[in-house]
């Protein structure tokens, strides 16, 4: 009996334990806007790189089946219930999903936003794909490296009061400096409608001949710009570059109107994402304005005084990787 | 007759000195080659505006053309990812089907329910945006996906102009027949100018209306295609906002908002007056800030110069009743 007692008692615990050896694997999940879209997809893939990478990492890749912070929310529960050690999301909505993240984080999970963030008391930290600044001088970049004569390039904006448009292109005024040689001839408004573009983008050809690049960022003014280069005839003479979707942007890449365009990478994103949500739960590091976290390859980041930061540059997108993108997003 | 045949001189004098004061900035502007693109570029202005017309004549309004467009084009482009090979001419036939049966939804709505036709076209409007992004879930349809051919065909050239030009130079041609010489063209001035007469003499006004807004609809899908085909992509918002150009073109074009007075070559002009105005902005280096409010001048002045000519004092019909008592 007394036998029969240890017995149990030791299976018992040998059950105990097996459970505490799995647990021993860190499980980080990450929430999407939506199960299906590519973007995500891609982001996924680069988490779970970032998980083979630290190793002893489980990655939790799941989200609703439409964008609404409902289905998150019950997804965000679901986490709750599994005891996840993180959660890293990108919120469908700013502030719906506060209180329940918040009742995660009592639990003594991590938490933290990516790609589209949570108000500050609902989230440790942000991870910003970009910032304005970096955007903003990777938009001259992109002209200036196929300008190395230097040359006069136009900006094919949205409109005249887009808050996006208006603070990338005061960001890259700032940087001028750094590439002699460019001139910004113009500054025109597409209004984010392609008629309008192209037609503002035909106009800029007409009025600046010797116009060497046309800097759109914005997703309808690249595509539309990169048209009216086609049917002008001056693909080679006049570089159309900006921010663009990849799978938008395939066709300009290839007719060659545009030599090379940014946005983030959603790999990028994603693997920076587990590493950031890696070393807030192993309190590596510690979520606090002006911290200096290690997100593996991609450096460092440093938390501002909101506790968000920027990943990276835009990634550049061009004839050597555009055809692995353009499926993604 | 005489007042219109000079409105349409005075707004045609109006383009020539606007293309002038263009010149003296940009003398490129009117350059041939220039004034063709112009002309092409606006060909969809055009041939939407020529629909707006008729629906305008019989004393309605077609708001949901910008939408139908958007929406034939958005099913022209699926149609194309799904059967690349599928010929042009059959893309056509698909698109000006496809708009006419849109068109008839309005057309039925104010012909059978008797709602008003800015309502029913704002509702249509609404809705067949809705149902583009239904069908697209919100996704684009870009460039690399379309056919070569189909993105061609608009632009491949014919003498010297885009195809796309040249179907606004027939549009125009079989409009004004349409106007000119047959018995539904007459039905759309009878209907617009006086419906109860117009009843009195065997016209059936809420079928010509219906008519009218199958003509806009057809024109309007027509539209859709080749405004997809030559910008190369597809998505939600296309020509949002562009049933506003239409109307104002038919505006300036001096077609009357009453109903029952107007003409193609106005309408055409109209169109052109607004397409170089929109052309040339950008080239003629104002500040943008300048730009909206430039274009919403234009239309008020060319506006109040028809209203001004159009106006025509009411005809005596009773001597005695001018008579002082």
């Amino acid at each position: 009996m007394n036998m029969m007692r240890l017995l149990t008692t030791a299976a018992v615990a040998t059950g105990l334990f097996a459970g505490t050896a799995s647990a021993e694997d860190m499980r980080i999940a990450l929430v999407v806007k939506a199960l299906g879209i590519g973007f995500f997809e891609a982001a996924a893939e680069g988490a779970e790189e970032a998980a083979k990478e630290l190793g002893g990492v489980e990655i939790i890749y799941t989200g609703p089946t439409d964008t609404t912070a409902e289905g998150q929310i019950e997804v965000i529960n679901a986490l709750i219930a599994q005891n996840v050690d993180a959660i890293a999301v990108s919120a469908n909505d700013t502030d719906a999903l506060v209180p329940t993240l918040k009742k995660a984080m009592q639990r003594g999970i991590t938490v933290i936003s990516w790609d589209s963030g949570v108000a500050e008391e609902g989230r440790m930290a942000h991870l910003n794909p970009s910032s304005n600044a970096l955007i903003g001088n990777m938009i001259i970049k992109l002209a200036a490296d196929h300008l190395p004569e230097g040359g006069d390039v136009a900006v094919l904006s949205a409109t005249t009061t887009s808050t996006n448009q208006n603070t990338w292109i005061e960001e890259m005024n700032k940087v001028m400096g750094d590439y002699p040689g460019i001139n910004v001839v113009a500054t025109v408004y597409g209004d984010d409608l392609a008629d309008k573009s192209y037609r503002e983008a035909q106009g800029l050809m007409q009025s600046y001949p010797d116009l060497d690049a046309i800097i759109a960022p914005t997703s309808v003014g690249i595509v539309a710009a990169a048209q009216a280069v086609v049917d002008a005839g001056k693909v080679g003479q006049v570089n159309v570059t900006g921010l663009g979707l990849p799978s938008e942007m395939a066709g300009a890449i290839e007719s060659g109107a545009s030599q090379s365009f940014a946005i983030w990478n959603p790999i990028d994103l994603g693997y920076s994402a587990t590493m950031l949500a890696h070393q807030l739960a192993t309190e590596a590091a510690k979520a606090e304005p002006g911290a200096s976290i290690s997100i593996g390859r991609m450096g460092a980041i440093t938390l501002d005084e909101t506790n968000s930061a920027a990943m990276a540059d835009p990634f550049v997108y061009d004839a050597s990787n555009i055809d692995a993108f353009k499926e993604i997003f | 007759m005489s007042a219109l045949k000079s409105r349409e001189a005075i707004l045609f004098a109006a383009i020539l000195t606007l293309l002038l004061l263009i010149a003296s900035r940009f003398p490129g502007f009117v350059s041939p080659q220039n004034l063709v693109s112009v002309f092409t570029d606006t060909a969809p202005l055009i041939i939407l505006a020529l629909g707006q017309m008729v629906v305008i004549l019989t004393r309605c309004i077609d708001l949901s053309v910008a939408a139908n467009l958007a929406l034939t084009g958005m099913v022209c482009a699926m149609v194309n990812v799904a059967l690349p090979g599928l010929p042009v001419a059959l893309v056509l036939v698909i698109a000006v089907t496809l708009g006419a049966a849109l068109g008839s939804l309005n057309g039925l709505l104010v012909w059978k329910l008797d709602i008003p036709p800015i309502v029913v076209t704002l509702g249509t409007m609404t809705i067949f945006r809705g149902l583009i992004f239904l069908l697209s879930e919100g996704q684009w349809i870009n460039a690399h996906e379309m056919s070569a051919s189909f993105t061609g065909f608009p632009r491949s050239l014919l003498l010297g102009m885009p195809v796309l030009g040249w179907i606004a130079v027939l549009a125009v041609a079989v409009m004004a027949l349409v106007m000119g010489r047959t018995t539904l063209g007459r039905a759309f001035f009878a209907v617009g100018g006086n419906p109860h007469a117009a009843v009195y003499t065997g016209i059936d006004v809420g079928r010509t209306q219906f008519l009218a807004f199958v003509i806009s609809g057809a024109l309007a899908g027509l539209t859709g295609y080749l405004w997809i085909a030559r910008y190369a992509v597809a998505y939600v918002d296309i020509a949002g906002g562009f049933e506003l150009d239409v109307v104002a073109a038919c505006v300036i074009g001096g077609i009357s908002i009453a109903g029952g007075a107007g003409s193609v070559i106005g309408t055409l002009l109209g169109a052109l007056f607004l397409g170089v105005v929109k052309n040339a902005l950008p080239v003629v280096d104002i500040s943008p800030f300048w730009q909206l409010a430039i274009s919403g001048a234009a239309i008020l002045v060319a506006v109040a110069f028809n209203a001004r000519a159009g106006r025509s004092r009411g005809r005596l019909i009773l001597k005695s009743a001018e008579q002082p008592q």
